[in-house]
C-alpha cells in the first residue's frame, strides 16, 4: 500500500539522525529529500506539509509526521521497539530523555560562541563522565542483560548507541571507564541492519560542523 | 496498595507544573515535598533517588520516576489520557511537542535578562499568533469536537489549557483571535 517512508530534512544529522538510526535498526528502508535551498523549505511550508513550519518531517503511512519525539515514539511502537508494557515504556522513556538531554548539549556546542566553547566542552565532559554514562552503565550492570530494558532490543539501546558514537567522536577517552556501554555499542553496531547503516554508503550522516549549522540556518531564515 | 504519588520539586513553577496539572485533571491526589535548601537536593542525590541527579522526581507505584516527559507519558497512559491507539497517540504527541516548544520559551521569559525581554516577548507573540495557536484552532475547527483528539479528554487538552493560561499572563490579547481555543 504505502511506499517507503520519506524523510525531509537538511543533509546533516541534527534532529533527524536519531530517526534514521531507529528506522535502520528496525530494518526499514527509507528515502530522503534534502532541504537544500530556502525555496525547498518555503515549498514544504506553502504546501502545508509542516504542522509547525519545521523540519524534521517524515511522510509515512499516509501521514506527515513532525516533532522528532512524536516520530520516534511512533516508529518505536510500530516496530516493537518500545517495550512490552507501560512499565518498560517508562524505563525506556526515562533513559531516552536523559540521553536526549546530553545529546542536546552536543547539538548546542555547534552554535556556542567561541568565547564560551571551552566552558561548554568542560561541562559536556563532566556530565558525560559523571552523570549520564554512569547511569546507563549501572542499568546494564544491575541486570547483566544485553539490552537496557526487558532483555530485548528497544529504542533505548539504539539511541544510546548513537549517543556513544557521538561521545566517541567528541572524546573517545570518555568511554574508557564504561566497559558494559562499550560492549553494548559493539553489539548493536554488529546487528546486520545497523552494520549496513554505519558502513560507507549507508545513510548515516557525518558529524555536524559549525559551518553546516550556518548553512542550515540560512535555509530557514535567508 | 501504594499511597499517593509524592512530587519532589522546588515550590514554584517548573517542569513539575505540567505533571501537577495532569494528575489533577486525572483526579489523582498527590503530596508534595518541596526542596527549600541545597541540602534537600543533596540528600535526594545521595540517597540515590535521582537517576540523573535532577528533579523533578515523582515517587509512585513503588518507583522513582524522573524526566518530565517520561513521567507525563506514564501518568497519561495509566489514567487513559493518551488516546485509544497508536494513531491517536501520534497526534497527541505531535500536538504536545508543539505545545512544549512554545511553553519552553514562554516559561523562560521571567528569567530573561532585561535587555532581551522585548525581543523575546516579540518572538513569543509571533510564534503564538502565527505558528502555534492557528494549528490548534484549526484542529478543533476541522472536527468540531470538544477535545483535540479522539473526541475524548486527553493529556494534550490539559497541557494546552495550561499553556493558554501562561500565554494569557504574558498578553491576554493573544487569545483574541482564537474562539475555539478560548
Amino acid at each position: 500500500m504505502a511506499g517507503k517512508p520519506v524523510l525531509h530534512y537538511f543533509n546533516g544529522r541534527g534532529r533527524m539522525e536519531s530517526i534514521r538510526w531507529l528506522f535502520a535498526a528496525a530494518g526499514v528502508e527509507f528515502e530522503e529529500k534534502f532541504v537544500e535551498t530556502p525555496e525547498d523549505f518555503e515549498k514544504l511550508k506553502n504546501d502545508g506539509l509542516l504542522l509547525f513550519q519545521q523540519v524534521p518531517m517524515v511522510e509515512m503511512d499516509g501521514m506527515k509526521l513532525v516533532q522528532s519525539r512524536a516520530i520516534l515514539n511512533y516508529i518505536a511502537t510500530k516496530y516493537n521497539l518500545y517495550g512490552k508494557d507501560v512499565k518498560e515504556r517508562l524505563l525506556i522513556d526515562m533513559y531516552t530523555e536523559g540521553m536526549a538531554d546530553l545529546y542536546e548539549m552536543f547539538i548546542q556546542l555547534t552554535v556556542t560562541p567561541p568565547d564560551q566553547i571551552d566552558a561548554k566542552i568542560a561541562l559536556i565532559k563532566d556530565r558525560t563522565k559523571n552523570r549520564y554514562l554512569p547511569a546507563f552503565e549501572k542499568v546494564l550492570k544491575s541486570h547483566g542483560q544485553d539490552y537496557l530494558v526487558g532483555n530485548k532490543l528497544s529504542k533505548a539501546d539504539i539511541l544510546l548507541t548513537e549517543l556513544l558514537y557521538t561521545v566517541e567522536e567528541f572524546d573517545a577517552s570518555l568511554l574508557a571507564s564504561f566497559p558494559l556501554l562499550q560492549a553494548l555499542k559493539t553489539r548493536i553496531s554488529n546487528l546486520p541492519n545497523v552494520k549496513k547503516f554505519l558502513q560507507p554508503g549507508g545513510q548515516r550522516k557525518p558529524p555536524t560542523t559549525a559551518k553546516m549549522m550556518e548553512e542550515a540556518r540560512k535555509l530557514v531564515k535567508p | 496498595m501504594a499511597g499517593k504519588p509524592v512530587l519532589h520539586d522546588f515550590n514554584g513553577r517548573s517542569r513539575m507544573e505540567s505533571i501537577r496539572w495532569l494528575l489533577a485533571a486525572a483526579g489523582v491526589e498527590f503530596e508534595e515535598k518541596f526542596i527549600t535548601c541545597p541540602e534537600d537536593l543533596e540528600r535526594l542525590k545521595n540517597d540515590g533517588l535521582l537517576m540523573f541527579q535532577q528533579i523533578p522526581l515523582v515517587e509512585m507505584d513503588g518507583m522513582k520516576l524522573v524526566q518530565s516527559r517520561a513521567i507525563l507519558n506514564y501518568i497519561a497512559t495509566k489514567y487513559n489520557l493518551y488516546g485509544k491507539d497508536m494513531k491517536e497517540r501520534l497526534l497527541i504527541d505531535m500536538y504536545t511537542e508543539g505545545i512544549l516548544d512554545l511553553y519552553e520559551i514562554v516559561s523562560r521569559l521571567p528569567r530573561t535578562p532585561p535587555d532581551q525581554i522585548d525581543s523575546k516577548t516579540a518572538l513569543i507573540r509571533d510564534r503564538t499568533k502565527n505558528r502555534y495557536f492557528p494549528v490548534f484552532e484549526k484542529v478543533l475547527k476541522s472536527h468540531g469536537q470538544d477535545y483535540l483528539v479522539g473526541n475524548k479528554l486527553s493529556r494534550v487538552d490539559i497541557l494546552l489549557v495550561e499553556l493558554l493560561y501562561l500565554v494569557e499572563e504574558v498578553d491576554v490579547s493573544l487569545l483574541a483571535d482564537f474562539p475555539l481555543l478560548q
